[in-house]
C-alpha cells in the first residue's frame, strides 16, 4: 500500500543477531520491547496461576485446599506480581518501547543504553519477589499495610519489599526515557499535535511514574527502617502513625493506578481509529485529558482513607476530587465511541478488544464513583466491591487493551498475522469471562463480603461459584493467546508493511522494522490519523 | 433450591435509618449507571452496524466547529453537575456518620488478632459477639491493641476502622432486632476471616436483663478508680498529693491550653495521649514530670481509667 522499498530490504530488527548476546544485552528498543514481551508474560502466568488457586479455593465457603496463611499468601503475591511486575510494565515496557520511537520517527530511544539497564533492573527486582514466593511467601497484602508489615507479619515482608523497591527504578529510567525522547527526538514536521495520541498518553503515563514512584521508594524503606531495624515510623508502640503509612502508599498507589491505565487510553486511540478508519474525534480533547488525568490523579489519594480516621472534611474534599477524575475518562470514552460515526468500521480481533475495554473500562469508571461518594464507601470499602471496582479498571480496562495492543501490533513485532478467528474468539471469551467472574463480586461487595476472606459466610456460596466459572472461562482465553500466537510465528501469514490500512509512521516500514526503523529521518507533513488514507501520506526524504 | 446450597442471601436487612437512605442513594446511582452504559452501548451498536465497513451509509461529515465544542462541553458538564448531586448527598450521609449524638451508650471495643473485645458502660465483657439496645443510639470508641482491624455491620451500611495508638468512633441506632453478621474488613494477619461474630439488638428490656446476667464485680469507672491507684496516679494528681500537677476533675470535654500555646478538646484521645505520649499535649504551666506508660498499661485499663477520669465531677480531686 505505501512506499515500495526501493533496494533490496535491509535486515529486519530479528534478524540483526542469532546470539543470546545479541538479544540480551541489544540496546534496541524493539529487541528490549521482546524481552519484556516475554517476561511480563512469565510473570502474568505466575499470577495468573495465584488467582486460578485463589478462586478454586473459593468455591467452597470452609476452604477445602489451603490454610489460611496459604490463602493470605496467594493472593498477597497474585497482587504484589500482578502490579508491578505485569500492569505497570505492560503497555508502556513493551508497546511504549517498541512503537514511540517509530511513531515519532526516531532511531531508538534517547537512553538505548539506560533502557537495556531497565531491562536488567526489572529482572533483578523479579528475582528477588520470586525468591520471596519460594521460599515461604509474604501474608500481607499487596498494600503492605504498617504495622502489620512491619511489626507483626511472619512472612518474607523483606525480600517482596526489596524487589518493588528496586522495580521502581526500572520504572523511572523508563519513564524519564520516554520523556526525554518526546521532547527530543521528533522527526522534522512531527509536532506536538501531529503526534499519534498513544505518544501522548504514554508521555502523561511516563510523568506520573517520573513523579510517584520516587514515594513508594521511600514508603518502603520506611517499612525496611521499621521492620528491620526498629525505627517508629508507623508503629504506634515506636511512637509512628500506621495511618501516615497509608497516606504515603496511596500518594504512589492511586497514581500508580493511573501508570496501569493511561497506557490502555494510549491503544485505544490507535485501534479506534485504525479498525474505524477515520480521524479520531476530538484530538486536543483526548490529549489534554490525558494530562488532566496525570495531574489530578496525585489528588485523590485520601479517598482510599474514609474510614481510616481521617477527618471528615479532608474526605469530602478527597471525594469531590474524586468524582471530578472521572470527567476526563468520560469524555475519552465519548470521543472513542464518536470516532465511529462516518467511518468504515471493521471488526478484526483488535477492535473487539476495544470495544470490550471501553464496556468494562465504563462499568469500572461508574461503580469508581461508588466508592468515591463518601457515604456510599463508609459501606462498600474493604469489601468484594472494590475488588471487582478495580479489576473492571485494571484487567477488564488495561489487559483487554494490551491483548488489543498485541494482536494489532503483532505482525509488525513478527512479521507474521495470528490467526483471526482465534483471535476473535479470545476477545469475546474474555469479555463474558470476566462479566461473569466479576459480576457477581459487585453483589457480594454490596452484600457485605469483606476482601482477604479465606473463609466467608455459606449463604456466599453461589455468587463465589459463579464467580469461579468465569475464572475459569478467563483462564483459558488468557492462555489460548500463547499458543496460537507461537502457532504464527512460524506458519502465520506473512504480514507486509500494513496489513490493516492503518495510518502511521509505524506502518509505513517493513515489517518486522530493520534496526534503524527508517533507511532516511521521515518527514511528516500531516496530522495524525489522516483518515482516508488516499492520497497515501508518503515518508520524503530529508535533505539532511 | 438445591438442599445442599445454602440459601443465597440477596438482600440485606436495613438495620438503621442510615441503611434505609443507604439504599436509595445506591438505587439512584445504580440508575444513573444503568441508563449510561445503556447510552454508550446503543451508540457503540448503531455507529457499528451504519458505519460497518460494507455498508453504503453517507460519510460527508457536516459537523461544524462550533458544534463540536458545544458537543465537547456539553458531555463534560452535565455528567459532572449530575454527579455533584450524587456527591452532596452521599456527604451529607458521610458527616452523620461520623458525628454521634450526645447521650448516646458508649461501649469500648478493643481490636486484637483476631477477636472482638467490648466492655459495657457498667463492666460487662463479651466477645465477637456484641448485645445492644434497640432504638436508642449506641457510640463504639473504638481502639486495636496491635494491627488495624476494621469493624464493618453490613445490616448497618457502615465500617470503621480499628487503628492502634488512637480512638475512633462508629455510632448506629439499630431499629429491628434481631442477630447480623459483624465482621473484620481490614485485613489483619492469619485468622482474619474468622475474625467476627454477630451484632444482637435487643428490646431494651431485655438488653437491661442480659446486662444483669452477664454480670460484672465493677463498673468501668470503678476498675479505673482502682487502677489510678494501682498506677500510681493518684500519687500526683490525687487530693493529698503535693506534686505539681493538673487535677482532673471535670477535664473530660473540656478545651486544654497546652505549653506551646495550642488548645486541645480533652476527649478520650486527649486523655489517652496524656498517659502514653505525655510531651505530646503538655498543659501550660506545669513541668514535664508526667512518667510515660507508653506499653505498661493495657488497652482495657486505659479504657477503664479514662472512663474513671471522665466519672469525676468538676472540682473534684480523686
Amino acid at each position: 500500500m505505501t512506499a515500495e522499498a526501493k533496494k533490496a530490504p535491509p535486515k529486519s530488527y530479528i534478524e540483526d543477531g542469532h546470539t543470546l548476546r545479541s538479544w540480551f544485552f541489544s540496546t534496541d528498543h524493539k529487541g528490549i520491547a521482546v524481552l519484556y514481551l516475554v517476561s511480563i508474560t512469565l510473570f502474568f502466568f505466575v499470577g495468573g496461576a495465584a488467582a486460578t488457586l485463589i478462586r478454586l479455593e473459593l468455591l467452597s465457603p470452609n476452604g477445602f485446599i489451603l490454610s489460611n496463611d496459604a490463602y493470605n499468601r496467594l493472593f498477597t503475591i497474585h497482587g504484589v506480581i500482578m502490579v508491578w511486575f505485569f500492569l505497570i510494565p505492560s503497555i508502556p515496557n513493551t508497546f511504549g518501547n517498541f512503537l514511540i520511537p517509530i511513531m515519532i520517527g526516531a532511531k531508538d530511544l534517547a537512553f538505548p543504553k539506560l533502557n537495556l539497564a531497565s531491562w536488567w533492573i526489572f529482572v533483578f527486582a523479579g528475582c528477588f519477589v520470586i525468591a520471596a514466593l519460594l521460599i515461604g511467601g509474604v501474608d500481607t497484602g499487596w498494600t503492605f499495610y504498617a504495622p502489620f508489615s512491619t511489626m507483626f507479619s511472619n512472612g518474607y515482608v523483606i525480600p517482596a519489599v526489596v524487589g518493588v523497591f528496586i522495580s521502581g527504578f526500572s520504572t523511572i529510567l523508563t519513564g524519564l526515557n520516554f520523556i526525554v525522547t518526546v521532547h527530543r527526538l521528533r522527526a522534522p514536521g512531527m509536532t506536538w499535535f501531529r503526534l499519534p495520541l498513544f505518544v501522548w498518553s504514554i508521555y502523561a503515563t511516563s510523568l506520573v511514574m517520573v513523579l510517584a514512584t520516587p514515594v513508594l521508594a521511600t514508603t518502603l524503606l520506611l517499612i525496611f527502617a521499621e521492620r528491620v531495624f526498629g525505627l517508629g515510623f508507623f508503629d504506634p508502640q515506636l511512637g509512628g502513625d500506621p495511618v501516615l503509612y497509608q497516606h504515603m502508599f496511596w500518594f504512589y498507589s492511586h497514581p500508580a493506578v493511573y501508570i496501569m491505565v493511561l497506557p490502555a487510553f494510549a491503544v485505544m486511540s490507535e485501534l479506534m481509529t485504525a479498525f474505524s478508519k477515520k480521524h479520531i474525534f476530538g484530538y486536543k480533547v483526548i490529549a489534554f485529558s490525558s494530562l488532566a488525568i496525570a495531574g489530578l490523579g496525585f489528588l485523590v489519594w485520601g479517598h482510599h482513607m474514609f474510614v481510616a480516621g481521617e477527618s471528615v472534611y479532608v474526605g469530602l474534599v478527597f471525594s469531590v476530587l474524586s468524582f471530578t477524575i472521572a470527567v476526563p475518562s468520560a469524555i475519552k470514552v465519548f470521543n472513542w465511541t464518536a470516532t465511529m460515526r462516518k467511518g468504515y468500521v471493521s471488526f478484526d480481533a483488535p477492535m473487539l478488544f476495544a470495544l470490550g475495554f471501553i464496556g468494562l473500562f465504563v462499568i469500572g469508571g461508574l461503580t469508581g464513583l461508588f466508592v468515591a461518594a463518601t457515604g456510599l464507601d463508609v459501606h462498600l470499602t474493604r469489601t468484594y466491591f472494590v475488588i471487582a471496582h478495580f479489576h473492571f479498571i485494571m484487567v477488564g480496562g488495561t489487559v483487554s487493551c494490551y491483548f488489543g495492543a498485541l494482536h494489532f501490533w503483532w505482525p509488525k513485532m513478527t512479521g507474521r498475522m495470528y490467526p483471526e478467528m482465534p483471535g476473535r474468539i479470545v476477545a469475546l471469551l474474555i469479555f463474558f469471562g470476566f462479566m461473569l467472574t466479576f459480576m457477581p463480586q459487585f453483589i457480594l461487595g454490596w452484600l457485605g463480603m469483606p476482601r482477604r476472606y479465606h473463609l466467608y459466610p455459606p449463604e456466599f456460596q453461589v455468587l463465589n461459584v459463579l464467580s469461579s466459572a468465569g475464572a475459569s472461562i478467563l483462564a483459558v482465553a488468557y492462555t489460548a493467546p500463547l499458543f496460537y500466537l507461537a502457532w504464527s510465528l512460524f506458519y502465520g501469514k506473512r504480514a507486509g508493511l500494513n496489513p490493516w490500512g492503518a495510518a502511521g509512521l509505524e506502518w509505513m516500514i517493513p515489517s518486522p522494522p530493520p534496526r534503524e526503523n527508517f533507511e532516511t529521518v521521515p518527514v511528516v507533513t500531516w496530522e495524525a490519523y489522516p483518515y482516508p488514507l488516499e492520497p497515501q501520506p508518503v515518508a520524503k526524504e530529508d535533505g539532511r | 433450591m438445591n438442599p445442599l446450597l445454602p440459601q443465597p442471601r440477596l438482600a440485606l436487612p436495613q438495620l438503621s435509618n442510615y441503611a434505609a437512605e443507604y439504599d436509595w442513594l445506591f438505587f439512584a446511582m445504580s440508575v444513573f449507571s444503568v441508563v449510561f452504559v445503556t447510552a454508550i452501548f446503543i451508540a457503540i451498536l448503531y455507529f457499528a452496524i451504519k458505519y460497518r465497513a460494507g455498508s453504503p451509509a453517507d460519510r460527508t461529515d457536516r459537523i461544524r466547529f462550533r458544534s463540536r465544542v458545544i458537543l465537547e462541553s456539553s458531555w463534560s458538564l452535565i455528567p459532572f453537575v449530575l454527579l455533584l448531586v450524587f456527591f452532596v448527598w452521599a456527604g451529607k450521609m458521610y458527616v452523620a456518620w461520623s458525628m454521634p449524638p450526645k447521650g448516646a451508650l458508649e461501649i469500648a471495643v478493643v481490636g486484637k488478632q483476631w477477636m472482638w473485645k467490648f466492655q459495657h458502660p457498667g463492666g460487662q465483657r463479651e466477645i465477637n459477639t456484641l448485645h445492644v439496645p434497640l432504638g436508642q443510639p449506641v457510640k463504639l470508641v473504638m481502639t486495636s491493641q496491635d494491627v488495624i482491624h476494621s469493624l464493618f455491620v453490613p445490616a448497618l451500611r457502615i465500617k470503621m476502622d480499628a487503628i492502634p495508638g488512637r480512638y475512633t468512633n462508629l455510632w448506629f441506632t439499630a431499629k429491628e432486632t434481631g442477630k447480623y453478621h459483624l465482621h473484620c474488613a481490614e485485613y489483619c494477619g492469619t485468622d482474619h476471616s474468622v475474625m467476627g461474630g454477630w451484632l444482637i439488638v435487643m428490646t431494651p428490656a431485655d438488653y437491661q436483663t442480659w446486662l444483669a446476667q452477664a454480670g460484672t464485680d465493677l463498673s468501668l469507672a470503678g476498675a479505673g478508680a482502682a487502677l489510678f491507684r494501682k498506677y500510681g496516679c493518684s500519687g500526683c494528681h490525687g487530693a493529698n498529693s503535693t506534686v505539681h500537677a493538673p487535677s482532673l476533675g471535670g477535664l473530660f470535654g473540656t478545651t486544654v491550653r497546652t505549653e506551646d500555646g495550642r488548645e486541645v478538646l480533652a476527649d478520650e484521645g486527649y486523655i489517652r495521649d496524656c498517659i502514653t505520649v505525655p510531651g505530646k499535649n503538655r498543659v501550660a504551666g506545669y513541668p514535664p514530670i508526667m512518667p510515660n506508660f507508653s506499653g505498661k498499661i493495657s488497652e482495657g485499663d486505659l479504657i477503664k481509667l479514662i472512663a474513671y477520669i471522665r466519672s469525676l465531677p468538676p472540682g473534684a480531686r480523686p
